[in-house]
C-alpha cells in the first residue's frame, strides 16, 4: 500500500447502539488521490455505514480512518465535514432556500466573501449543466428529480472538497437521466481530481463508474480490485455471482456500457 | 356547602348535556347536508371559521340582550358554539368514505337509505364522534361561564368564593369542574378508541 | 351599539390594554415554549410527558384556574398573565414539536453531513421550515388568550372584559354588548393577521401534503 492514500481505513469497525453485531467490521481500505471507488453490496451490507464513518456521521468503535494522513477522529466533526463533499439519494435540498443558497451552504458556513460565493455558485451550476440565470433563484419544489440531484452534486462540490462521499445519489431518478448524470459525474470528478467514494446496490452502475470496486457483504469487504480484475478473477463465489462474471453476454454489455460512458479513460 | 356543590355539579352537567344534545341534533344533519351540497359546505366552513374564533364569553354576552338571563339562553349559546365542530366532523367523516365502497354497496342492490344507514354512517362514525368529543370538552369548560348569565353550574361556586374571599367554595368548584373536564376528555378518548377499533 | 359611539376612546384604551396583556403573555409563553418544544422534539419521551401535562392544564376551565391563581397572587392582571402563559404552552409546544418533526429527514442528514453544527441545523434548517406550523400554534394560542384575558375584567385587571363585567354589575346592557363586540372583533382581526403571516412564512412554497 502506498503512503500517499487520500483516504485510508485501518481495521475500521462500527456498531449501532443496541445491535448485537458490527455494522462494519475490520475494514482495511486505501483510496488513492483522485480515485473513484464504488462500494457495492445489497442493502444492510454496511456500505452506507462505511461511507458515513468518513465524515463521522457514524462513529467508529475500533480502528481509524485517515484523511490525507490525519486521523479524522482528531478533527472536530463539523470542521471535518465542511472539507468533505456529501450527496445522498434523497438529495435533501433545503426546501426553504433557493438553489443558489443551497449550493452556497458550505461556502457561507466557511465564511467566504459574498462575491466569491456568488461567482462559485454560478460556476458550479454551469458545471452540473444547469443554466445559472434560469436556476439560481428557483426553489427545490420547482425542480425535477434529475435537476434536484444536479443541485445536490453542485452543493457537495461547492467548497472544493478533497473527498466526495455519495450515497446512492442517482437511485431515485429514471434510467435515462441516471445514465446522463453518471456520465457527467465521471467527467466532473476527473476534471477536478476529486477523490470519490460512491455507494450503490446497482451492479451496472458500479461497473460503469468504478476505477476500483469494493464488494461488501455482512459488514466486511468480500473482494476489491479494478472492474477488470474482479470480472477476470472474482475473489469469491459471492462476488462472481453478484457481478454475473460468468455470463459472457452480461460482460459484453457491461464492457460496452462502460466504454461508452467513460470514453478513452 | 356540599349539597350546593352536588346540586351545582348536576346543574353544570345538565346544562352541558342539554347544549350538546341540541348541537348534535342540529349539527349532524347539517354535516350530512354539507357533505352532499357543496354550497352548504362552503357556508358551513366560513361560519365555522368565524365561530371557532369568537370567544365563548362574547357569544354568551351577545345573546344576553336577545334571550335574557337564565338557563335557556346559556344552553342556546353553548349549543351554538358546539354546532361547528360537530357539523364539520360529520362532513369530513362522510366525505372520507371511499367511493369504491359506495359503488360496491350500490352494486349489492342497497337503496340510498340503506346505503347511508349500513355503510356510510358506520364508516363515518369515528370522525363524526371526534367532533362531538371536541364539542363536549369545550362545552363543559364554557358552561363554567354560564354563571355570568345566571344559569348556575359550578361557576357559581367559584364566583361566590372569589366575591366573598372564602376559599372553600372556590377550591371545591374549581377542582370539581377541572375533574369534570378531564373526565369528559378521557371518556371521550376511550369511546373514540372503541369506535375506531373495528 | 350606543356605548361604542359615546365611549369610543375608552373602548379603544381597554382594547389596547387587552392587546398589551395578551402580547406580553404571548411573548413570555413563546420564550418558554420554544426551548421546551425543541427539547420535546429531540426526546420523544420527554415530549409525551410535557404535552400530557400541558394538555391537562389546557383542559381545566379558565375561570377555575384563574380563581385559584387569584388566591395565590391576588387580584389584577398578574394572575391572568400567569394563566395565559400556562394555557398557551400546550398549543405552542405541540406546534413546535409537529413543525420540527415535519422537516424531511434527508435535509437534516444533508445539513449534518455538509458540516452544520446541531445548533446551525436547528436555526438554519429546522426552525425556518417549522415556522409556518409554529405560527399556526401562535395564532390558535393568541385567539384562546384573547378570550381568556376577558376574565381579567372580573378579577380586577384591565382589558375589554372590564366593559362586560362592569356592564353586568351596572345592568348596562349596551356596555356589555360593546365589550363583547370589541373582543369578537379583536379575535377575528388577530386570526386574520396571523393567517396572512402564515401564508407568507415559507418562501419556497409549501410542499403539497
Amino acid at each position: 500500500m502506498n503512503g500517499g492514500a487520500a483516504l485510508r481505513f485501518v481495521a475500521a469497525s462500527a456498531r449501532y447502539p443496541g445491535a448485537d453485531r458490527d455494522a462494519i467490521a475490520e475494514i482495511d481500505l486505501d483510496v488513492a488521490p483522485g480515485e473513484f471507488v464504488v462500494l457495492l453490496g445489497p442493502s444492510g451490507c454496511g456500505k452506507s455505514t462505511l461511507l458515513r464513518t468518513v465524515n463521522r456521521l457514524v462513529a467508529l468503535a475500533r480502528g481509524r480512518i485517515e484523511l490525507d494522513g490525519a486521523d479524522v477522529a482528531a478533527t472536530d466533526p463539523v470542521t471535518l465535514r465542511r472539507g468533505i463533499g456529501y450527496a445522498i439519494q434523497a438529495v435533501g435540498l433545503f426546501a426553504h432556500m433557493s438553489v443558489a443558497r443551497n449550493v452556497a451552504v458550505v461556502p457561507s458556513l466557511l465564511g467566504w466573501e459574498p462575491a466569491r460565493i456568488a461567482a462559485r455558485v454560478d460556476e458550479l451550476l454551469a458545471l452540473v449543466r444547469l443554466d445559472p440565470a434560469r436556476y439560481r433563484d428557483r426553489f427545490p419544489r420547482a425542480l425535477s428529480g434529475g435537476e434536484a440531484q444536479r443541485v445536490g452534486v453542485a452543493r457537495a462540490l461547492a467548497a472544493e472538497p478533497r473527498v466526495l462521499l455519495m450515497d446512492e445519489p442517482f437511485g431515485a431518478v429514471d434510467a435515462i437521466v441516471r445514465t446522463e448524470l453518471q456520465r457527467e459525474l465521471i467527467d466532473i470528478v476527473a476534471r477536478l481530481g476529486t477523490t470519490t467514494l460512491f455507494v450503490t446496490h446497482d451492479v451496472e452502475e458500479a461497473l460503469r463508474l468504478a476505477d476500483r470496486l469494493v464488494v461488501m457483504r455482512d459488514g466486511r469487504i468480500e473482494g476489491q480490485g479494478t472492474v477488470e480484475e474482479l470480472l477476470e478473477a472474482p475473489a469469491s463465489p459471492y462476488v462472481r455471482a453478484l457481478l454475473r462474471a460468468d455470463d459472457p453476454i452480461d460482460r459484453a454489455y457491461f464492457e460496452h456500457a462502460r466504454s461508452a460512458l467513460r470514453g478513452s479513460r | 356547602m356540599w349539597p350546593d356543590l352536588l346540586a351545582h355539579t348536576l346543574q353544570h352537567v345538565k346544562l352541558a348535556l342539554a347544549a350538546l344534545a341540541v348541537a348534535t341534533t342540529l349539527g349532524l344533519p347539517l354535516g350530512v347536508l354539507a357533505a352532499t351540497q357543496p354550497r352548504v359546505r362552503g357556508l358551513l366552513l366560513s361560519l365555522t371559521g368565524v365561530g371557532r374564533t369568537l370567544p365563548s364569553i362574547a357569544v354568551l354576552m351577545l345573546l344576553l340582550p336577545v334571550l335574557g338571563v337564565g338557563t335557556a339562553p346559556a344552553v342556546a349559546a353553548l349549543a351554538l358554539l358546539a354546532i361547528p365542530p360537530i357539523a364539520i366532523n360529520a362532513d369530513v367523516g362522510i366525505r372520507g368514505v371511499p367511493l369504491a365502497v359506495l359503488e360496491a354497496a350500490g352494486g349489492l342492490g342497497m337503496t340510498a337509505t340503506q346505503r347511508f344507514a349500513r355503510v356510510v354512517a358506520p364508516l363515518a362514525a369515528p370522525v363524526a364522534f371526534a367532533g362531538i368529543r371536541t364539542a363536549a370538552t369545550e362545552t363543559i369548560a364554557s358552561a363554567t361561564l354560564a354563571t355570568f348569565v345566571g344559569a348556575g353550574g359550578l361557576g357559581d361556586d367559584i364566583v361566590r368564593g372569589l366575591q366573598t374571599g372564602n376559599p372553600a367554595p372556590l377550591y371545591a368548584g374549581a377542582v370539581t369542574v377541572a375533574l369534570l373536564a378531564l373526565a369528559v376528555e378521557l371518556l371521550g378518548a376511550r369511546i373514540g378508541r372503541a369506535l375506531e377499533a373495528p | 351599539m350606543s356605548y361604542l359611539h359615546t365611549h369610543l376612546a375608552r373602548v379603544l384604551a381597554l382594547a389596547g390594554a387587552h392587546v398589551a396583556l395578551v402580547a406580553l403573555a404571548l411573548i413570555a409563553a413563546g420564550a418558554v415554549a420554544l426551548p421546551l418544544g425543541v427539547a420535546a422534539a429531540r426526546r420523544p419521551r420527554l415530549g409525551a410527558w410535557l404535552l400530557g401535562g400541558f394538555g391537562v392544564v389546557y383542559t381545566i376551565p379558565s375561570l377555575a384556574l384563574l380563581a385559584v391563581l387569584v388566591r395565590f397572587f391576588g387580584l389584577g392582571d398578574g394572575p391572568v398573565f400567569i394563566a395565559l402563559v400556562a394555557y398557551a404552552q400546550f398549543m405552542l409546544v405541540r406546534n413546535v414539536v409537529v413543525g420540527i418533526n415535519g422537516v424531511d429527514r434527508a435535509q437534516i442528514d444533508a445539513a449534518r453531513g455538509l458540516g452544520m453544527s446541531a445548533r446551525q441545523t436547528l436555526v438554519r434548517v429546522e426552525l425556518p421550515q417549522a415556522l409556518g406550523v409554529m405560527l399556526g400554534g401562535v395564532r390558535v394560542a393568541a385567539i384562546a388568550m384573547i378570550a381568556i384575558a376577558t376574565l381579567a375584567g372580573y378579577v380586577g385587571g384591565s382589558g375589554l372584559g372590564v366593559l362586560i363585567f362592569n356592564g353586568l354589575t351596572l345592568h348596562n346592557q349596551s356596555m356589555v354588548v360593546a365589550g363583547s363586540l370589541a373582543i369578537a372583533a379583536l379575535a377575528i382581526l388577530v386570526d386574520g393577521g396571523f393567517r396572512l403571516l402564515e401564508a407568507r412564512s415559507f418562501p419556497g412554497g409549501r410542499a403539497s401534503a
